[in-house]
């Protein structure tokens, strides 16, 4: 124990750049992710899926598949002991497919057999009869009183309409736009897997499972199962990436019913294929939106209307869409708007979370719009942003007052203020230029652009959901230990719990125990939220146990626990002399605190979209330079300069991680990423047909992080994980607008868009 | 069933020891094999079709995407897997901050210059890193994007993967 810590650095508190405790393992292959997972007698299982966007199903006959030597079961909905459905808001999906399939690639059966190609065997024996029909795609269509409801809770899954201020504002200006944003995909790498071990009696099961959220998986597969929740154990498997992908139910239920059916260990995991029609995606998106203005470029009022697709289930569409429509005006001042969402079921791939949640879709919208007014008044894109710039104590179109700290202006000053890159050289390399590996630009035909985003994002969850996180702090003998269900899905909690403990309790030495569910909810690892609350609920165990630890050493040296303080890794007293390590202090005592930490009560909005639905905001602000090939339409992101509201640093190596990292998935969207869709049908689900930012695609990130505490906030840090994936994805799209003079109302911009 | 699934067997040679493989199917990737019958979880599966790179092992020096290789072909192969890097590299390895395991010098670099996030690609990453430093221990920018280019990152958007890199090029330069 001693040789362990003379390795630790100079403390790593709050503030330092402490490393990963899981560093070592993930660089030598060690690490457990849930895919790596093996169990002596373990059977594999596997799912069969629809090949139709939308069918009837006639009938099923799975004997074929029971007969292939190695099968131990064949599932479908008829085994299902539970409820038939699951949902994150609303209960509307199906656990297999019955009566209808409603999008390609929904679960039919499962399998269980002793080796991945026995499964591969069985689920083609399986005989499904299926009367085709034609499928529901276009959400305008699908709201339509005339078109057949595809699912019994109908085809709108939620209409909000916001009206705030003077609707009939009048103005000097008006610019208007409709835009359109593509189905991306979170594309997070480790796929899903899990693997579920049944109770001996088989009234029970404990799934190891990567996921963002343990307890709310748990609530849905028990009601699924019919079985109480204590005897369904979730423990958190190694997740390798999630961005919102894992806040579903994927195979949780399938692997849990297998492993209870056979007696065996279940392994799980979906291929990429499969994975693409195995979890949401980002909703893709139609947005009209006109801004009024005076004429030297005041915003009056917004008017929009936007529909997402929310494809065949309704996963988080509700709550998707109120982040998007609420995030209409982006983080400038508005006083009078009129807001129509719409959240519409299709025979689309069911969408839902992804990292932005709502609010990339509006952010593409309006600040597209902030370009065009900027044009219109013979403003700069940079001043026509200042002159809006949202302030604290501004009120958002849902009539709430921002009361977070709100660095808009110093956001978009401090951007700018950033050198821009270099003129591409003479002697550049090909590789540099727009299309890189591909090798086909023409230096004549490159021309650079400049373009800008800022964005507006709001943290934790909305609409009156209380989503408190747990913890527990137990310290003993100079060693603390964490206990919590937090998702750690690579952002790098497990490198903030320790440090937070460090700096409260005035120890080096912090040892986490096991995520799962045997203590209460840490909330979803989403929302740009743990940091905040699982961040907040060890703050407050830690502060608890520090509380009972000065009573206890008040007590031994005769002292009022009031004057006794932390300083470095010592207790002093700080009217007197008496100084005692923590370590020596807490030798041969336990002391043990659990602590819950509850963010403020938010709102519903009422029918005018009028409440305050939020908690807190970050702002950020992104100013993207790229190269453009105009003749072949390709594009090179050089510089991604951004200034970024993040409240304090705790961590300056995980915080420009965050930032480097979504930038390159606003680069996705901006220009690569896409799930190609044919009337239902995907048509890209792979690695090799659906692009992904590579090393070579990545931009110089020149990175300012704005330090203004948010009071609201337990360590006074903002979320980070969202804002840097917002506003690039729009100020990308103004580079390539600024360098071709196309209108380019989607994304991503495809070559076809700028060349021809 | 016509072709029951098992019964071929063969030998290996992996991170310097061959390692029998019993009861294998013959369809099977080297990825399969490696992971599920010999017990080196440290390749990841993310993409099957070669393009996302966290598969990568040096086969006979080379890098290779393993979930491509059919593991019978593999057969007289030297292979090395991100399990067996420190044996390989024993003059690079280091001692990690705080812990007593041994990583090798690129493994250091990508924990300390935050190249590691969710950790799915990081093996390949490392693999791959060493073929290349191996080849080239000088790369200039561009080099290092274009040799780890096939190696997919989802979370760090890279930065910090070109920080490892480069702190490793300076350190061993330092010490050559």
């Amino acid at each position: 124990m001693s040789a362990t810590k003379q390795d630790v650095r100079s403390r790593d508190t709050l503030g330092a750049s402490a490393l990963r405790p899981d560093g070592v393992a993930k660089v030598t292959g060690a690490f457990s992710f849930s895919s790596d997972m093996w169990a002596e007698n373990m059977l594999w299982g596997a799912t069969l899926r629809s090949p139709h966007p939308y069918a009837r199903i006639i009938s099923i006959d799975t004997t074929p598949a029971l007969l292939i030597s190695g099968v131990s079961a064949v599932l479908t909905a008829q085994d299902v002991p539970g409820k038939a459905t699951y949902g994150l808001i609303s209960a509307d999906q199906p656990v297999f497919a019955s009566e209808y399939v409603r999008y390609m690639g929904e679960p039919v059966a499962i399998v269980a057999a002793d080796h991945p190609e026995t499964c591969r065997r069985a689920l083609e024996a399986i005989i499904v009869n299926y009367e085709v029909l034609t499928p529901v795609v276009d959400p305008e269509l699908a709201m339509l009183s005339s078109t057949e409801l595809i699912h019994p809770d109908g085809n709108l899954i939620r209409h909000q309409h916001i009206v705030h201020g003077d609707p009939n504002a009048a103005s000097d200006i008006t610019v208007e736009g409709n835009y359109t944003i593509g189905m991306q995909d979170q594309a997070f790498l480790g796929l899903e897997a899990a693997m579920a071990f049944p109770d001996s009696g088989g009234n029970g099961v404990e799934l190891h499972i990567a996921t963002q959220w343990l307890h709310e998986d748990r609530g849905q597969i028990a009601a699924c199962l019919a079985l109480p929740e204590e005897n369904v154990r979730l423990v958190l498997g190694g997740v390798g990436g999630a961005f919102g992908a894992r806040e579903d139910i994927s195979l949780q239920v399938h692997c849990c019913l297998l492993a209870l059916r056979t007696g065996k260990p279940i392994k799980m995991q979906y291929s990429r294929e499969e994975s693409f029609f195995g979890h949401v995606h980002r909703h893709p998106a139609k947005i009209w939106m006109k801004h009024h203005a005076t004429k030297d470029g005041k915003i009056v009022k917004i008017e929009s209307r936007m529909v997402f697709d929310g494809g065949a289930y309704t996963s988080t569409s509700p709550a998707v869409l109120i982040n998007g429509i609420t995030h209409t005006q982006g983080p400038y001042q508005c006083d009078n708007a009129i807001v129509d969402g719409y959240a519409v079921r299709t025979n689309n791939p069911p969408c839902g979370a992804m990292r932005g949640f709502g609010v990339v879709q509006a952010c593409f919208a309006h600040e597209s719009q902030m370009d065009l007014l900027a044009a219109a008044c013979g403003l700069s894109p940079v001043d026509v942003r200042l002159k809006n710039a949202m302030r604290t104590g501004d009120k958002l179109i849902t009539g709430q007052t921002v009361e977070s700290v709100a660095p808009v202006e110093r956001c978009i000053r401090e951007t700018d203020a950033i050198p821009m890159p270099e003129p591409m050289s003479q002697k550049a390399n090909v590789l540099e230029f727009p299309g890189g590996s591909g090798r086909t630009a023409d230096r004549h035909n490159i021309i650079r652009g400049v373009g800008w985003g800022v964005s507006i994002k709001n943290l934790m969850y909305s609409e009156g959901f209380d989503d408190y996180a747990t913890a527990r702090c137990t310290l003993s003998d100079g060693v603390a230990s964490l206990k919590f269900a937090t998702s750690e899905v690579g952002q790098g909690f497990v490198t903030l719990a320790p440090q937070i403990a460090r700096s409260v309790l005035g120890i080096d030495e912090v040892v986490l125990e096991t995520s799962d569910t045997q203590i209460g909810s840490a909330g979803s690892t989403s929302a740009s939220r743990q940091t905040w609350m699982s961040g907040g609920a060890v703050d407050g165990a830690c502060r608890l146990v520090r509380e009972r630890l000065f009573e206890h050493v008040g007590k031994l040296h005769n002292i009022d626990p009031i004057r006794l303080m932390v300083e470095n890794t010592d207790i002093i007293d700080t009217v007197g002399t008496f100084r005692i390590s923590v370590s020596d202090a807490t030798q041969g005592i336990t002391i043990s605190e659990t602590f819950e930490h509850h963010h403020r009560k938010t709102e519903d909005l009422d029918e005018n979209g009028q409440g305050n639905c939020h908690v807190a905001f970050a702002f950020v602000a992104h100013r993207a330079v790229v190269d453009v090939d105009v003749e072949l339409g390709l594009v090179k992101v050089v510089q991604i300069a951004t200034a970024q509201d993040v409240g304090r640093v705790l961590n300056p190596l995980s915080a420009i991680g965050q930032l480097e990292g979504g930038i390159a998935q606003g680069l996705g969207l901006a220009v690569m990423e896409e799930i190609i869709m044919d009337n239902g049908r995907v048509k890209n689900p792979s690695f090799t047909d659906y692009l992904l930012p590579t090393a070579l695609d990545a931009p110089r990130v020149v990175a300012i992080m704005i330090e203004e505490p948010e009071p609201q906030a337990p360590l006074g840090a903002k979320g980070i994980g969202e804002p840097p994936c917002i506003s690039v994805t729009p100020a990308i799209v103004a580079a390539i607008r600024s360098a071709t003079g196309k209108a380019l109302l989607r994304v991503p911009v495809r070559p076809q868009d700028i060349c021809l | 069933m016509n072709d029951p699934i098992g019964n071929e067997m063969y030998s290996l040679h992996v991170n310097g020891q061959d390692r029998a493989v019993m009861d294998a199917w013959v369809g099977e990737s080297l990825l399969y094999v490696l992971r599920e019958r010999l017990g080196l979880p440290g390749a990841k599966g993310a993409c099957e079709q070669g393009e996302c790179g966290s598969c990568t092992v040096l086969m006979d020096g080379d890098a290779v995407c393993s979930c491509l290789v059919m593991a019978a072909t593999a057969v007289g192969s030297e292979i090395v897997t991100v399990e067996g890097l420190v044996e390989q590299n024993p003059t690079m390895a280091v001692t990690a901050h705080a812990i007593t395991s041994q990583v090798t010098d690129v493994q250091q670099a990508f924990i300390t210059e935050g190249g590691v996030q969710c950790g799915f690609c990081t093996p390949g990453l490392i693999v791959a890193v060493h073929h290349l430093l191996d080849k080239n221990p000088d790369p200039t920018e561009l080099e290092v994007k274009e040799s780890i280019s096939g190696n997919i990152c989802r979370c760090t958007g890279y930065g910090r993967i070109f920080a490892a890199v480069e702190a490793v090029v300076q350190v061993r330069k330092a010490n050559s």
